[in-house]
Protein backbone atom coordinates (compact mmCIF):
# COMPACT_ATOMS: atom_id res chain seq x y z
CA UNK A 1 0.00 0.00 0.00
CA UNK A 2 1.32 3.72 -0.96
CA UNK A 3 1.48 5.43 1.95
CA UNK A 4 1.92 8.96 0.72
CA UNK A 5 0.08 10.50 -1.74
CA UNK A 6 1.45 13.34 -3.54
CA UNK A 7 3.77 15.60 -1.45
CA UNK A 8 1.78 16.29 1.50
CA UNK A 9 -0.54 13.59 2.07
CA UNK A 10 -0.24 10.77 4.04
CA UNK A 11 -2.44 7.49 4.47
CA UNK A 12 -2.57 4.93 7.16
CA UNK A 13 -1.98 1.66 6.44
CA UNK A 14 -3.08 -0.12 9.84
CA UNK A 15 -4.91 3.36 10.90
CA UNK A 16 -4.20 4.09 14.89
CA UNK A 17 -7.26 4.33 16.95
CA UNK A 18 -8.24 7.56 19.05
CA UNK A 19 -9.22 5.53 22.43
CA UNK A 20 -10.01 8.47 24.69
CA UNK A 21 -10.26 12.27 24.62
CA UNK A 22 -10.56 14.80 27.45
CA UNK A 23 -10.90 18.58 28.03
CA UNK A 24 -10.92 20.96 30.57
CA UNK A 25 -11.84 24.57 29.79
CA UNK A 26 -12.49 27.68 31.93
CA UNK A 27 -15.71 29.11 32.87
CA UNK A 28 -16.16 31.17 29.71
CA UNK A 29 -16.00 28.45 27.74
CA UNK A 30 -17.86 26.37 30.43
CA UNK A 31 -21.07 28.67 30.04
CA UNK A 32 -21.20 28.54 25.83
CA UNK A 33 -22.31 26.03 23.84
CA UNK A 34 -20.67 23.23 24.42
CA UNK A 35 -20.81 23.84 27.95
CA UNK A 36 -22.50 20.38 28.60
CA UNK A 37 -19.69 18.40 27.06
CA UNK A 38 -16.22 19.77 28.94
CA UNK A 39 -15.52 16.98 31.19
CA UNK A 40 -14.15 19.77 33.90
CA UNK A 41 -15.08 23.26 33.57
CA UNK A 42 -13.06 25.59 36.19
CA UNK A 43 -14.75 28.29 38.05
CA UNK A 44 -11.29 30.57 38.60
CA UNK A 45 -8.79 30.51 36.20
CA UNK A 46 -6.03 30.26 38.36
CA UNK A 47 -7.29 26.61 39.40
CA UNK A 48 -5.57 27.65 43.06
CA UNK A 49 -2.42 28.23 41.67
CA UNK A 50 -0.55 31.69 42.11
CA UNK A 51 -0.22 31.98 38.35
CA UNK A 52 -2.12 31.42 35.33
CA UNK A 53 0.82 29.94 33.71
CA UNK A 54 0.93 27.62 36.35
CA UNK A 55 -2.73 27.34 35.88
CA UNK A 56 -2.22 26.65 32.45
CA UNK A 57 0.44 23.61 32.80
CA UNK A 58 -1.73 21.70 35.69
CA UNK A 59 -4.34 22.18 32.98
CA UNK A 60 -2.45 20.09 30.38
CA UNK A 61 -0.88 17.86 32.86
CA UNK A 62 -4.38 16.94 33.86
CA UNK A 63 -5.67 16.45 30.63
CA UNK A 64 -3.59 14.10 29.66
CA UNK A 65 -3.84 12.38 32.92
CA UNK A 66 -7.48 12.28 32.33
CA UNK A 67 -7.58 10.98 28.97
CA UNK A 68 -5.27 8.08 30.19
CA UNK A 69 -7.84 7.26 33.30
CA UNK A 70 -10.48 6.67 30.91
CA UNK A 71 -8.63 3.60 29.06
CA UNK A 72 -7.16 2.48 33.03
CA UNK A 73 -3.54 3.59 31.61
CA UNK A 74 -0.63 4.92 34.19
CA UNK A 75 2.35 7.68 32.08
CA UNK A 76 4.21 4.48 32.20
CA UNK A 77 2.68 3.28 29.87
CA UNK A 78 2.44 5.41 27.62
CA UNK A 79 5.30 5.65 24.64
CA UNK A 80 5.64 8.79 23.75
CA UNK A 81 3.74 12.78 24.49
CA UNK A 82 3.23 15.24 22.05
CA UNK A 83 1.77 18.46 22.41
CA UNK A 84 2.45 21.97 22.42
CA UNK A 85 1.03 25.71 23.38
CA UNK A 86 1.12 29.05 22.63
CA UNK A 87 3.81 30.37 25.59
CA UNK A 88 7.36 31.11 24.71
CA UNK A 89 9.61 28.26 24.78
CA UNK A 90 6.09 26.13 25.27
CA UNK A 91 6.59 26.22 28.86
CA UNK A 92 2.84 25.40 29.65
CA UNK A 93 3.96 21.75 27.56
CA UNK A 94 7.25 21.20 28.84
CA UNK A 95 6.73 22.08 32.58
CA UNK A 96 3.60 18.90 32.42
CA UNK A 97 5.81 16.84 30.30
CA UNK A 98 8.38 16.98 33.48
CA UNK A 99 5.64 16.39 35.73
CA UNK A 100 4.00 13.66 33.66
CA UNK A 101 7.71 11.86 32.41
CA UNK A 102 6.28 10.41 29.41
CA UNK A 103 8.96 10.48 26.77
CA UNK A 104 8.09 13.86 25.22
CA UNK A 105 8.37 16.02 21.66
CA UNK A 106 7.54 19.24 22.25
CA UNK A 107 5.38 20.97 19.06
CA UNK A 108 5.03 24.74 18.94
CA UNK A 109 2.17 24.96 15.46
CA UNK A 110 0.51 28.21 17.41
CA UNK A 111 -3.20 26.66 17.13
CA UNK A 112 -3.15 24.10 14.54
CA UNK A 113 -0.80 21.95 17.74
CA UNK A 114 -4.26 19.95 17.62
CA UNK A 115 -3.87 18.56 14.46
CA UNK A 116 -0.46 18.39 14.29
CA UNK A 117 -0.18 16.17 17.22
CA UNK A 118 -2.30 13.64 15.95
CA UNK A 119 -1.27 13.67 12.66
CA UNK A 120 2.66 13.33 13.97
CA UNK A 121 1.16 10.53 16.58
CA UNK A 122 -0.59 8.55 13.90
CA UNK A 123 2.38 8.76 11.60
CA UNK A 124 4.74 7.39 13.95
CA UNK A 125 2.02 4.68 15.33
CA UNK A 126 1.47 3.60 11.56
CA UNK A 127 5.06 3.54 11.23
CA UNK A 128 5.71 1.17 14.53
CA UNK A 129 7.92 3.59 16.13
CA UNK A 130 5.09 3.89 18.70
CA UNK A 131 2.18 1.53 20.35
CA UNK A 132 0.50 4.42 22.72
CA UNK A 133 0.68 8.50 22.38
CA UNK A 134 -0.97 10.90 24.10
CA UNK A 135 -1.40 13.89 22.37
CA UNK A 136 -2.95 17.50 23.62
CA UNK A 137 -2.48 21.19 23.26
CA UNK A 138 -3.38 24.05 25.36
CA UNK A 139 -4.17 27.48 25.32
CA UNK A 140 -5.46 30.13 28.68
CA UNK A 141 -7.08 33.98 27.91
CA UNK A 142 -4.87 35.63 30.38
CA UNK A 143 -1.75 33.85 29.52
CA UNK A 144 -2.24 34.36 25.60
CA UNK A 145 -3.39 38.15 26.70
CA UNK A 146 -0.36 39.10 28.53
CA UNK A 147 2.10 37.85 25.86
CA UNK A 148 0.74 38.44 23.08
CA UNK A 149 -1.04 41.82 23.73
CA UNK A 150 -2.20 43.81 26.39
CA UNK A 151 -2.53 43.70 30.66
CA UNK A 152 -6.18 42.26 31.32
CA UNK A 153 -7.05 45.14 33.73
CA UNK A 154 -6.29 47.64 31.48
CA UNK A 155 -9.49 48.78 29.41
CA UNK A 156 -10.16 49.15 25.16
CA UNK A 157 -12.00 47.93 22.87
CA UNK A 158 -11.19 45.43 20.77
CA UNK A 159 -12.05 45.27 16.61
CA UNK A 160 -14.96 43.40 15.68
CA UNK A 161 -12.30 40.84 13.55
CA UNK A 162 -10.82 40.16 16.82
CA UNK A 163 -11.11 36.65 18.52
CA UNK A 164 -10.85 35.32 21.98
CA UNK A 165 -8.40 32.72 23.16
CA UNK A 166 -9.95 30.06 24.79
CA UNK A 167 -8.58 28.56 27.97
CA UNK A 168 -9.19 25.10 27.35
CA UNK A 169 -7.20 21.94 27.60
CA UNK A 170 -7.59 19.14 24.87
CA UNK A 171 -6.26 15.74 24.80
CA UNK A 172 -6.43 12.38 23.10
CA UNK A 173 -5.08 9.29 23.33
CA UNK A 174 -3.77 7.30 20.11
CA UNK A 175 -3.56 3.83 20.16
CA UNK A 176 -2.29 1.02 17.80
CA UNK A 177 -5.15 -0.40 15.92
CA UNK A 178 -4.28 -3.99 17.51
CA UNK A 179 -4.97 -2.71 21.48
CA UNK A 180 -7.41 -4.30 22.96
CA UNK A 181 -7.57 -2.83 26.64
CA UNK A 182 -10.16 -0.16 28.06
CA UNK A 183 -11.53 2.75 25.92
CA UNK A 184 -13.96 5.08 25.69
CA UNK A 185 -14.16 5.42 22.64
CA UNK A 186 -14.04 2.00 19.94
CA UNK A 187 -15.23 3.45 16.37
CA UNK A 188 -12.63 6.53 15.82
CA UNK A 189 -9.60 5.96 13.65
CA UNK A 190 -7.03 8.52 11.88
CA UNK A 191 -6.76 7.31 8.44
CA UNK A 192 -4.22 10.00 6.84
CA UNK A 193 -3.56 13.54 6.88
CA UNK A 194 -2.11 16.54 4.98
CA UNK A 195 0.86 17.98 6.22
CA UNK A 196 0.09 21.86 6.06
CA UNK A 197 2.76 24.79 4.09
CA UNK A 198 3.43 28.32 5.64
CA UNK A 199 1.15 30.10 3.69
CA UNK A 200 1.61 34.40 4.24
CA UNK A 201 -1.11 36.68 1.57
CA UNK A 202 0.81 39.21 3.78
CA UNK A 203 -2.30 40.40 6.98
CA UNK A 204 -0.21 42.05 9.60
CA UNK A 205 -3.07 42.92 11.45
CA UNK A 206 -2.86 40.32 15.28
CA UNK A 207 -6.45 41.99 15.53
CA UNK A 208 -7.82 39.83 12.37
CA UNK A 209 -6.03 36.30 12.29
CA UNK A 210 -8.99 34.51 11.32
CA UNK A 211 -7.75 36.55 7.86
CA UNK A 212 -4.36 35.57 8.31
CA UNK A 213 -4.84 31.71 8.64
CA UNK A 214 -7.58 31.24 5.95
CA UNK A 215 -5.35 31.26 3.24
CA UNK A 216 -3.73 28.42 4.77
CA UNK A 217 -6.19 26.01 5.91
CA UNK A 218 -7.53 26.85 2.10
CA UNK A 219 -4.34 25.40 0.36
CA UNK A 220 -4.20 22.32 2.85
CA UNK A 221 -7.59 21.46 1.62
CA UNK A 222 -7.15 21.85 -2.01
CA UNK A 223 -3.96 20.05 -1.43
CA UNK A 224 -5.99 17.44 0.45
CA UNK A 225 -8.19 16.65 -1.76
CA UNK A 226 -6.54 16.63 -4.95
CA UNK A 227 -4.04 14.02 -3.48
CA UNK A 228 -7.12 11.81 -1.97
CA UNK A 229 -8.28 12.74 -5.42
CA UNK A 230 -11.77 13.57 -3.01
CA UNK A 231 -14.69 15.75 -3.13
CA UNK A 232 -15.96 17.96 -0.04
CA UNK A 233 -18.67 15.95 -0.08
CA UNK A 234 -16.78 12.81 0.59
CA UNK A 235 -16.79 14.39 4.46
CA UNK A 236 -19.48 15.04 6.45
CA UNK A 237 -17.47 17.43 7.32
CA UNK A 238 -14.93 19.98 7.35
CA UNK A 239 -13.56 21.26 10.23
CA UNK A 240 -11.23 24.34 10.84
CA UNK A 241 -9.56 24.83 13.83
CA UNK A 242 -10.49 28.67 14.86
CA UNK A 243 -11.03 30.93 11.50
CA UNK A 244 -13.83 32.91 13.46
CA UNK A 245 -16.53 34.03 11.52
CA UNK A 246 -14.82 36.32 9.46
CA UNK A 247 -12.12 33.76 8.18
CA UNK A 248 -14.59 31.62 8.02
CA UNK A 249 -16.27 33.71 4.66
CA UNK A 250 -12.88 34.25 3.92
CA UNK A 251 -12.35 30.87 3.49
CA UNK A 252 -15.01 29.82 1.74
CA UNK A 253 -14.24 32.81 -0.93
CA UNK A 254 -10.57 31.22 -1.37
CA UNK A 255 -11.83 27.77 -1.28
CA UNK A 256 -14.60 28.74 -4.27
CA UNK A 257 -11.84 30.58 -6.24
CA UNK A 258 -9.86 27.48 -6.18
CA UNK A 259 -12.98 25.57 -7.18
CA UNK A 260 -14.01 24.14 -4.04
CA UNK A 261 -17.13 24.84 -3.12
CA UNK A 262 -17.54 23.85 0.41
CA UNK A 263 -21.53 24.00 0.68
CA UNK A 264 -22.69 23.47 4.10
CA UNK A 265 -19.85 21.29 5.34
CA UNK A 266 -17.75 23.65 6.65
CA UNK A 267 -17.49 23.99 10.56
CA UNK A 268 -15.06 26.24 12.27
CA UNK A 269 -14.15 25.04 16.37
CA UNK A 270 -13.89 29.31 16.95
CA UNK A 271 -17.57 29.83 15.74
CA UNK A 272 -19.05 26.76 17.75
CA UNK A 273 -17.23 27.16 21.44
CA UNK A 274 -19.09 30.20 22.21
CA UNK A 275 -22.61 32.18 21.96
CA UNK A 276 -22.86 35.34 19.50
CA UNK A 277 -23.96 36.62 23.01
CA UNK A 278 -21.19 36.26 25.04
CA UNK A 279 -19.05 39.52 23.24
CA UNK A 280 -16.49 37.17 21.58
CA UNK A 281 -16.29 39.33 18.16
CA UNK A 282 -15.44 36.91 15.70
CA UNK A 283 -15.22 34.06 18.12
CA UNK A 284 -12.61 32.04 19.30
CA UNK A 285 -8.91 31.04 19.59
CA UNK A 286 -6.27 29.76 20.21
CA UNK A 287 -4.47 25.89 20.85
CA UNK A 288 -7.30 24.94 22.98
CA UNK A 289 -10.12 26.20 21.02
CA UNK A 290 -9.66 22.94 18.28
CA UNK A 291 -8.14 21.22 21.39
CA UNK A 292 -11.54 21.30 23.28
CA UNK A 293 -13.80 21.28 20.96
CA UNK A 294 -12.23 18.27 19.12
CA UNK A 295 -12.54 15.95 22.14
CA UNK A 296 -15.68 16.73 24.04
CA UNK A 297 -17.78 17.07 21.35
CA UNK A 298 -16.68 15.87 18.01
CA UNK A 299 -15.71 12.57 18.67
CA UNK A 300 -18.29 12.08 21.13
CA UNK A 301 -20.96 13.22 18.19
CA UNK A 302 -18.60 10.78 15.96
CA UNK A 303 -18.74 7.58 18.22
CA UNK A 304 -22.57 7.69 18.70
CA UNK A 305 -22.33 7.61 15.01
CA UNK A 306 -24.26 11.27 13.84
CA UNK A 307 -21.14 11.01 11.11
CA UNK A 308 -18.22 8.79 9.92
CA UNK A 309 -16.01 10.84 8.25
CA UNK A 310 -14.51 14.17 9.15
CA UNK A 311 -11.73 16.72 8.03
CA UNK A 312 -10.32 18.19 10.74
CA UNK A 313 -8.31 21.13 9.91
CA UNK A 314 -7.09 23.37 12.83
CA UNK A 315 -5.06 26.43 12.08
CA UNK A 316 -2.12 28.26 13.35
CA UNK A 317 -1.58 32.08 12.94
CA UNK A 318 2.06 31.85 13.09
CA UNK A 319 2.41 35.33 15.17
CA UNK A 320 5.06 36.73 17.10
CA UNK A 321 5.21 39.98 18.67
CA UNK A 322 8.69 40.61 17.99
CA UNK A 323 7.96 40.09 14.19
CA UNK A 324 4.97 42.07 13.54
CA UNK A 325 7.05 44.93 15.89
CA UNK A 326 9.33 44.85 13.02
CA UNK A 327 6.43 45.22 10.64
CA UNK A 328 6.62 41.52 9.49
CA UNK A 329 3.09 40.30 8.52
CA UNK A 330 1.60 37.19 10.16
CA UNK A 331 2.31 33.56 8.79
CA UNK A 332 -0.50 30.84 8.90
CA UNK A 333 -0.51 27.21 8.45
CA UNK A 334 -2.86 24.51 8.73
CA UNK A 335 -2.87 20.57 9.31
CA UNK A 336 -5.19 18.34 8.23
CA UNK A 337 -6.28 14.60 9.83
CA UNK A 338 -8.81 12.63 8.05
CA UNK A 339 -10.96 11.09 11.37
CA UNK A 340 -13.37 8.38 10.66
CA UNK A 341 -15.57 6.10 12.04
CA UNK A 342 -15.36 2.22 11.37
CA UNK B 1 14.91 39.50 1.30
CA UNK B 2 14.37 42.22 3.00
CA UNK B 3 10.55 43.32 3.78
CA UNK B 4 10.65 46.68 2.49
CA UNK B 5 11.96 45.59 -0.90
CA UNK B 6 9.61 42.23 -1.25
CA UNK B 7 7.05 43.31 -3.83
CA UNK B 8 3.58 42.50 -2.68
CA UNK B 9 2.50 39.82 -5.08
CA UNK B 10 -0.86 40.30 -7.33
CA UNK B 11 -2.56 37.41 -4.78
CA UNK B 12 -1.28 39.10 -1.92
CA UNK B 13 -2.98 42.66 -2.98
CA UNK B 14 -6.07 41.13 -4.32
CA UNK B 15 -6.29 39.08 -0.73
CA UNK B 16 -5.53 42.13 1.06
CA UNK B 17 -7.89 44.57 -0.77
CA UNK B 18 -10.68 41.47 -0.50
CA UNK B 19 -10.12 41.12 2.81
CA UNK B 20 -10.56 45.12 3.37
CA UNK B 21 -13.89 44.95 1.96
CA UNK B 22 -15.39 42.81 3.21
CA UNK B 23 -14.48 43.15 7.16
CA UNK B 24 -16.95 43.71 9.67
CA UNK B 25 -15.97 47.61 10.32
CA UNK B 26 -16.16 49.29 14.09
CA UNK B 27 -19.29 50.64 14.64
CA UNK B 28 -17.29 54.07 14.81
CA UNK B 29 -21.03 56.72 15.34
CA UNK B 30 -22.04 54.81 18.70
CA UNK B 31 -18.78 54.46 19.68
CA UNK B 32 -18.04 58.24 18.97
CA UNK B 33 -21.03 58.85 20.97
CA UNK B 34 -20.16 56.58 24.16
CA UNK B 35 -16.58 58.62 24.13
CA UNK B 36 -18.07 61.62 24.54
CA UNK B 37 -20.72 60.35 27.31
CA UNK B 38 -17.74 58.95 29.18
CA UNK B 39 -15.34 61.46 28.50
CA UNK B 40 -17.32 63.96 29.21
CA UNK B 41 -18.40 62.43 32.24
CA UNK B 42 -15.04 62.02 33.81
CA UNK B 43 -14.39 65.51 33.03
CA UNK B 44 -17.14 66.71 35.00
CA UNK B 45 -16.17 64.89 37.72
CA UNK B 46 -12.80 66.46 36.92
CA UNK B 47 -14.37 70.03 36.73
CA UNK B 48 -16.29 69.29 40.54
CA UNK B 49 -13.42 68.41 42.25
CA UNK B 50 -11.40 71.42 40.54
CA UNK B 51 -14.64 73.55 42.26
CA UNK B 52 -14.38 71.98 45.64
CA UNK B 53 -10.44 73.05 45.90
CA UNK B 54 -11.16 76.29 44.63
CA UNK B 55 -14.67 77.31 46.34
CA UNK B 56 -14.44 75.26 49.53
CA UNK B 57 -10.76 74.61 49.82
CA UNK B 58 -9.44 78.29 48.50
CA UNK B 59 -6.73 76.80 46.99
CA UNK B 60 -4.50 79.24 44.37
CA UNK B 61 -3.95 78.18 40.60
CA UNK B 62 -1.33 75.65 41.25
CA UNK B 63 -2.76 74.34 44.09
CA UNK B 64 -6.27 73.26 42.16
CA UNK B 65 -4.74 71.89 39.30
CA UNK B 66 -2.15 69.68 41.51
CA UNK B 67 -5.70 68.86 43.29
CA UNK B 68 -7.23 67.89 40.83
CA UNK B 69 -4.55 65.96 38.92
CA UNK B 70 -4.07 63.45 41.86
CA UNK B 71 -7.57 62.77 42.47
CA UNK B 72 -8.10 62.00 39.16
CA UNK B 73 -4.98 59.61 38.95
CA UNK B 74 -5.83 58.29 42.38
CA UNK B 75 -9.71 57.16 40.87
CA UNK B 76 -8.17 55.79 37.70
CA UNK B 77 -5.91 53.31 39.64
CA UNK B 78 -7.95 52.56 42.38
CA UNK B 79 -10.70 51.51 39.65
CA UNK B 80 -8.18 49.46 37.71
CA UNK B 81 -7.14 47.72 40.88
CA UNK B 82 -10.66 47.16 41.99
CA UNK B 83 -11.22 45.41 38.29
CA UNK B 84 -13.81 48.02 37.36
CA UNK B 85 -11.92 50.55 34.86
CA UNK B 86 -11.36 47.65 32.32
CA UNK B 87 -15.25 47.21 32.14
CA UNK B 88 -15.60 50.63 31.54
CA UNK B 89 -13.08 50.74 28.76
CA UNK B 90 -14.85 47.67 27.21
CA UNK B 91 -18.02 50.14 26.85
CA UNK B 92 -16.48 53.56 26.54
CA UNK B 93 -13.33 53.27 24.38
CA UNK B 94 -11.53 56.40 23.97
CA UNK B 95 -13.90 57.89 26.29
CA UNK B 96 -12.00 56.24 29.40
CA UNK B 97 -8.31 56.24 28.06
CA UNK B 98 -7.44 60.14 26.99
CA UNK B 99 -8.44 61.59 30.37
CA UNK B 100 -5.94 61.49 33.24
CA UNK B 101 -7.66 59.05 34.47
CA UNK B 102 -7.07 56.58 31.63
CA UNK B 103 -3.17 57.05 31.81
CA UNK B 104 -3.23 56.08 35.53
CA UNK B 105 -4.96 52.97 34.05
CA UNK B 106 -2.30 52.19 31.47
CA UNK B 107 0.57 52.34 34.33
CA UNK B 108 -1.56 50.51 37.04
CA UNK B 109 -2.67 47.70 34.86
CA UNK B 110 0.60 46.54 33.51
CA UNK B 111 2.06 47.24 37.13
CA UNK B 112 -0.62 44.45 38.56
CA UNK B 113 -0.11 41.81 35.89
CA UNK B 114 3.46 41.48 36.67
CA UNK B 115 3.65 41.12 39.96
CA UNK B 116 3.98 37.61 39.44
CA UNK B 117 7.25 38.26 37.90
CA UNK B 118 8.22 40.06 41.32
CA UNK B 119 8.94 43.64 42.63
CA UNK B 120 11.62 44.58 40.38
CA UNK B 121 11.38 42.64 36.77
CA UNK B 122 7.87 42.68 37.63
CA UNK B 123 6.12 45.37 38.58
CA UNK B 124 8.81 47.83 38.57
CA UNK B 125 10.11 47.32 34.74
CA UNK B 126 6.48 46.20 33.29
CA UNK B 127 5.33 49.21 34.87
CA UNK B 128 5.52 51.60 31.87
CA UNK B 129 5.68 49.36 28.76
CA UNK B 130 2.55 51.44 27.83
CA UNK B 131 2.54 54.37 29.32
CA UNK B 132 6.44 54.67 29.03
CA UNK B 133 6.47 56.75 24.98
CA UNK B 134 3.95 58.83 26.20
CA UNK B 135 6.22 59.56 28.88
CA UNK B 136 9.37 60.01 26.54
CA UNK B 137 7.80 61.49 24.16
CA UNK B 138 5.87 63.90 26.55
CA UNK B 139 8.92 64.88 28.39
CA UNK B 140 10.97 65.13 25.17
CA UNK B 141 8.52 67.97 23.71
CA UNK B 142 8.10 69.49 26.86
CA UNK B 143 12.12 70.36 26.94
CA UNK B 144 11.69 70.96 23.38
CA UNK B 145 9.18 73.53 24.32
CA UNK B 146 10.91 74.92 26.99
CA UNK B 147 13.83 75.71 25.05
CA UNK B 148 12.38 77.16 22.14
CA UNK B 149 10.63 79.36 24.70
CA UNK B 150 12.91 80.68 26.68
CA UNK B 151 15.24 81.67 23.23
CA UNK B 152 12.20 82.99 22.02
CA UNK B 153 11.45 85.25 25.83
CA UNK B 154 15.11 86.38 25.72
Amino acid sequence: MQKRLGRQTVVFEAPPRIAAGASIVGDVEGSGPLGGYFDLILEDDTWGEDSWEKAERKMFEQVVRRALERCAMQPSEIDLLLGGDLLNQIITANFAARELAIPFLGLYGACSTMAESLLLGSMLIDGGYAGHIACAATSHFSTAERQYRYPLEMGGQTPPTAQRTVTGAGASLLVEPGYTGGAELRHIFVTGGTIGRVVDLGITDANNMGAAMAPAAADTLAAHLREQNRKVSDYDMIVTGDLGSFGSEMFAELCRDKGIDLSDRHRDCGNMIFFPEQKVDCGGSGCGCAAVTLNAYLLRRMEQGDFTRMLFMATGALMSPTAGMQGDSIPGIAHAVVIERR
Amino acid sequence: MDQKQRQKTAEEQRYQQRVNEKMPRSKTLSQCVRAFVAGGLICCIGQAVRAFGEITLQLDQDGVAALTAIVMVFLGATLTGLGVYDKIGTWAGAGSIVPITGFANSIVSPAMEFKREGLILGTAAKMFTIAGPVLVYGVGASVIVGLITCLVAK
